[in-house]
């Protein structure tokens, strides 16, 4: 099939059930919309031009035949407006049927939880010290269901994933639930759709769907404490971590960092983006966000702490680490 | 024996007498001269226009930040405004242009031109008309000054809790904001009181409910619906006013303490929708008003036009929920959103094959208000189109606060209200200074108009599919968005050129324009029946109609309204259903008490920005103000005028 727009972060590019539906839906409605919109303005310019400057009479004419017809013409196209009206309402409530019977009864459960503004996420276990927490980069399970489970920490957040399903709202002081089925191996990107302050527009994640089996693997990978510094340089790269600002906020298992303010850090260089999905998760970009992030997203809650140039090179190489 | 219609077919005494009573009459309703003067008017062709005046100013610095807005969005990682400025460009944008302007605009025009269209002299409390503009005027220019004061709100138009809340938007930025929208809001409900009692209560006679004017019938339901949303509005900006408020700090909004944001969405929502078709409707009124001259015959389906129109502003209270639909709202209340939000577009389809119809039986002349009603067909029905996806909860829930709601919204408020607001300026442009607007520059400036538009928002649809969000400051590069921005940025440029052009064009022709007489458009409705621009009284005979196209379909010996006093302000008071003549009433004149009042709201709720003391200062001096507004003068009182007394000469009542 031809895709129009497609991207990674495109509503009409589905790469699960849910969106496809929707799709399905968009593209009824397109067409019946379509053609309304190129008769009504079909007929308005033949009517604008078909008898301009006709010469007036000095009182408007009175035609009742042609009053009476008017009415029928009329009446005929209200009562196909009705039609196409009544034919995309049943489109919709079918499709919002079949949405509801596709959730599943034993999904994946994951929990969302926005923050302003960066997202966290965590892979729910029935052993619930084999949950995994992670931020910024959700990875899924091909054909197998996902129910998220969305709460905020903060102010609202909208969490949409344009190529899996329609957005939800993640709501102070309720739980919302969002049923997602990817079917399409591949990388799509997700974003904060409701105004949440200042960084709104960075407020990124990318999503990775995966064959159940890398899935597995990754799934396992993550579940692992973090890796112990090997070098001299990330060695000393801990002890700044650990003896500066970052451990008032972050998390990296397996040491005494178990703050949860910022995102957990455990397996960060495994990412492929930082800052929220806003740079590419590369030495360079790294060294400018730990340096200073209120250059790149001012009005973030990262505070600027500034390092001697030594410190910031072992940090980053511990950082680069924890794979 | 007088008639408003052949001043000169009077005998020579008539003549003489009727000299001597326009005269009178200049005394009796002129406002006193000066700067006070200008301060305490209450006529309501010079506050109609200082609305309509004041409002472009607003449209004006709101515009003026769109541009920024797309200057910043122009390409990917812009630096140009930062997040912090750009939050409160975008929030006083669409603040601006909903509060400042969509809705004071359209009350300045049915201000101005309702009283003319249904025959009387002015509206029935002209001094609640001085209130209604002062507090609407403070109001616009301390909101606006916040953004040099720092202090410019920076939380959406719609300041959605917790975020607007006071954990999460500390200093004063968003109370300033809900003080201002509670006090503009006063004066759209002013505005609104004034057009339903002056409709109801002051049509000329023979004017039943029948033969009203559809503009005016379209302005009555806007005015209804105004009464029953602004309050609503109030009530939540109030209220989050309290939350934020030092030593007040209730907890309505909040979830840790039992408050609930989802309230102050239903609240600002059963305002906000509603508040589309209070700018659309008058905007339908403006083609159905406009298009008798452009098409030479009456718009076909009166009656259907007008149970339209009451239709939409019954279902327009229904439809709100379709802005939550990504919130925890329960799934069967979804699908009676969905239907209510379908069922809306029959009323706007019954509008649409109507015109059409009467474009299509009717002889054409494209002159410059047509091409913008035109336009209209060609705009808005795109947005009402893109408006029947957004009611489905499955596309709703993809395309909700992306690029395509903003495409749809600019779609229906541009191509629904402004296209025809721009055309009804030119239209009543010559009754409001006797010249007519320039037809060259304003056919340049309708051409910018319309392609600068286009290139603005369509983009905006396929970037809303590309997955972009709206109210975001940037975007990396890695999205895609850049050329499309780039084109968006490009035609916001040329649609301000356009805007530029068609004001540049109203100034030269106000000048420079051809003489317009009393009716040049050739028009149908009793505005065009009094001199261009009207006197102060409006009419010097108000005129009594027996057709809904009086100066088309009307013997040229149709009685006027006589009996009336010209010594003193008095207005025919008809009934509401037959506007059959029932008493005299005499109006308030100008005092300085309704500007005062202004005054002291717009102080008190500045003061509550800052201390919550502001009101126990502000409003014992708003009560004296009031009261002394209130006090009783020694006029004549209203006289009730036996049916079989009209008859009688010297009692008020139609004379041949």
């Amino acid at each position: 099939m031809i895709r129009v727009l497609p991207g990674p972060q495109s509503p009409l590019d589905p790469a699960g059930i849910q969106a496809l539906r929707i799709e399905h839906v968009w593209w009824l409605f397109f067409g019946i919309t379509a053609v309304v919109y190129v008769v009504v303005v079909a007929i308005m310019l033949v009517a604008a031009i078909r008898r301009r400057n006709a010469p007036e009479p000095l009182r408007p004419e009175e035609d009742p035949e042609r009053e009476r017809r008017l009415i029928r013409i009329v009446a005929a196209a209200l009562g196909v407006t009705v039609v196409l009206l009544l034919v995309m309402l049943v489109g919709d409530f079918t499709a919002r049927r079949s949405l509801r019977s596709l959730e599943p009864g034993d999904p994946l459960e994951i929990q969302v939880t926005g923050h302003q503004w960066w997202w966290e996420f965590q892979y729910q276990d029935p052993i619930p010290s084999n949950n995994v927490t992670t931020a910024t980069e959700l990875h899924l399970p091909a054909g197998r269901p996902v129910e998220f489970v969305l709460r905020s920490a903060d102010v609202i957040h909208s969490f949409w994933v344009p190529n899996l399903a329609g957005k939800k709202d993640l709501f102070p002081g309720r739980l919302t639930r969002l049923f997602v089925r990817a079917d399409r191996v591949g990388a799509y990107t997700g974003q904060c759709a409701e105004f949440c302050g200042n960084q709104h527009a960075s407020m990124r994640f990318q999503v990775i769907v995966d064959p159940p089996q890398r899935f597995q693997q990754w799934l396992a990978a993550q579940r692992a404490p973090a890796a112990a510094p090997v070098t001299a340089e990330q060695r000393r790269g801990q002890e700044v971590f650990l003896g500066t600002t970052c451990v008032m906020c972050h998390t990296v298992q397996g040491t005494p960092a178990r703050s949860h303010v910022g995102p957990d850090l455990t397996h960060v260089a495994s990412r492929q983006w930082i800052a929220s999905g806003f740079l590419p998760n590369t030495r360079a970009h790294l060294a400018e966000w730990v340096a200073d992030p209120q250059r790149i997203r001012p009005g973030v809650r990262m505070p600027l702490h500034p390092l001697p140039p030594q410190d910031l090179r072992a940090l980053l190489e511990y950082l680069e680490s924890l794979r | 024996m007088s008639s408003a219609r052949q001043p000169m077919a009077g005998r020579e005494r008539d003549r003489g007498r009727e000299i001597a009573e326009i005269a009178a009459l200049e005394r009796t309703w002129d406002r006193p001269r000066g700067f006070w003067g200008w301060v305490i008017s209450t006529d309501h062709k010079e506050i109609g226009l200082r609305f309509i005046g004041t409002a472009f100013l607003f449209f004006a610095f709101s515009g003026v930040l769109a541009a920024l807005m797309r200057a910043q969005l122009a390409r990917p990682e812009n630096t140009l405004l930062g997040p912090d400025r750009y939050n409160q460009f975008f929030t006083m944008h669409g603040t601006g242009m909903m509060f400042f302007f969509a809705v004071p605009v359209m009350e300045g025009m049915a201000l101005y031109l309702v009283p003319l269209m249904i025959g009387t002299r002015n509206v029935t409390f002209p001094r609640l008309l001085n209130f209604s503009y002062w507090t609407f005027a403070f109001a616009g220019i301390l909101l606006f000054a916040g953004l040099f004061f720092n202090m410019g709100p920076d939380v959406g138009w719609f300041s959605y809790v917790p975020l607007a809340g006071p954990a999460f938007a500390p200093g004063h930025r968003v109370d300033l904001w809900a003080q201002m929208i509670t006090l503009v809001e006063a004066s759209s409900l002013g505005g609104a009181v004034e057009i339903v009692t002056t409709v109801f209560k002051q049509r000329a006679p023979g004017m039943s409910l029948d033969r009203i004017p559809l503009f005016v019938w379209s302005q009555v339901v806007t005015s209804v619906m105004i009464l029953f949303a602004m309050p609503s509005v109030q009530l939540a900006t109030s209220l989050l006013g309290f939350d934020r408020t030092a030593h007040v700090t209730t907890q309505f909004f909040n979830p840790a303490e039992g408050g609930d944001p989802l309230l102050w969405q239903h609240l600002f929502w059963f305002f906000g929708h509603p508040e589309v078709y209070i700018i659309f409707l008058p905007a339908n009124g403006f083609i159905s008003a406009m298009l008798p001259a452009f098409t030479r015959r009456s718009v076909f389906g009166y009656p259907a036009l007008v149970l339209s129109n009451i239709a939409t502003g019954f279902l327009g209270f229904g439809v709100w929920a379709h802005h939550m639909f990504a919130t925890p709202l329960p799934e069967l209340g979804q699908g009676l959103f969905t239907a209510a939000s379908l069922m809306i577009t029959i009323p706007t389809a019954i509008n649409i094959f109507c015109w059409l119809a009467t474009i299509g039986t009717g002889r054409v002349r494209l002159r410059l208000p047509m091409l913008f009603i035109l336009s209209f067909f060609a705009v808005f029905v795109i947005g009402g189109l893109t408006g029947v996806m957004l009611g489905s909860v499955a596309i709703n829930s993809q395309v909700h606060d992306t690029f395509f709601v903003v495409a749809h919204l600019h779609y229906v408020l541009i191509g629904g209200a402004v296209f025809p607001l721009l055309g009804a300026l030119c239209f009543w442009f010559p009754k409001w200074t006797g010249r007519m607007p320039g037809e060259r520059l304003g056919i340049v400036s309708f051409i910018l108009l319309f392609v600068g538009f286009n290139a603005t928002f369509f983009p905006m649809h396929l970037l809303g599919l590309m997955g972009m969000t709206r109210r975001v400051y940037t975007y990396i590069p890695e999205t895609g968005w850049g050329p499309l921005n780039a084109l968006a940025t490009v035609g916001a440029g040329i649609l301000a050129l356009g805007f530029v052009l068609f004001f540049v064009n109203l100034a030269w022709s106000r000048r420079n324009g051809l003489a317009a007489g009393e009716n040049p458009w050739g028009s149908d409705t009793l505005e065009w029946a009094t001199l261009s621009p009207p006197p102060r009284y409006n009419f010097g005979n108000p005129p009594t109609v027996k057709s809904r196209d009086p100066l088309w379909l009307d013997p040229d010996d149709t009685p006027v309204v006589t009996g009336l006093s010209t010594e003193a302000r008095e207005v025919l008071v008809t009934t509401a259903h037959d506007a059959m003549p029932h008493h005299r009433l005499h109006l308030a004149g100008e005092s300085p008490w309704p500007f005062v009042t202004a005054f002291l709201c717009a102080g008190t709720q500045m003061g509550m920005v800052f201390r919550p003391h502001a009101y126990v200062i502000g409003l014992p001096l708003i009560g004296v103000a009031l009261a002394l507004w209130f006090w009783p003068s020694h006029g004549p009182a209203p006289l009730v005028v036996p049916r079989a007394a009209q008859r009688e000469s010297g009692a008020p009542g139609v004379t041949t």
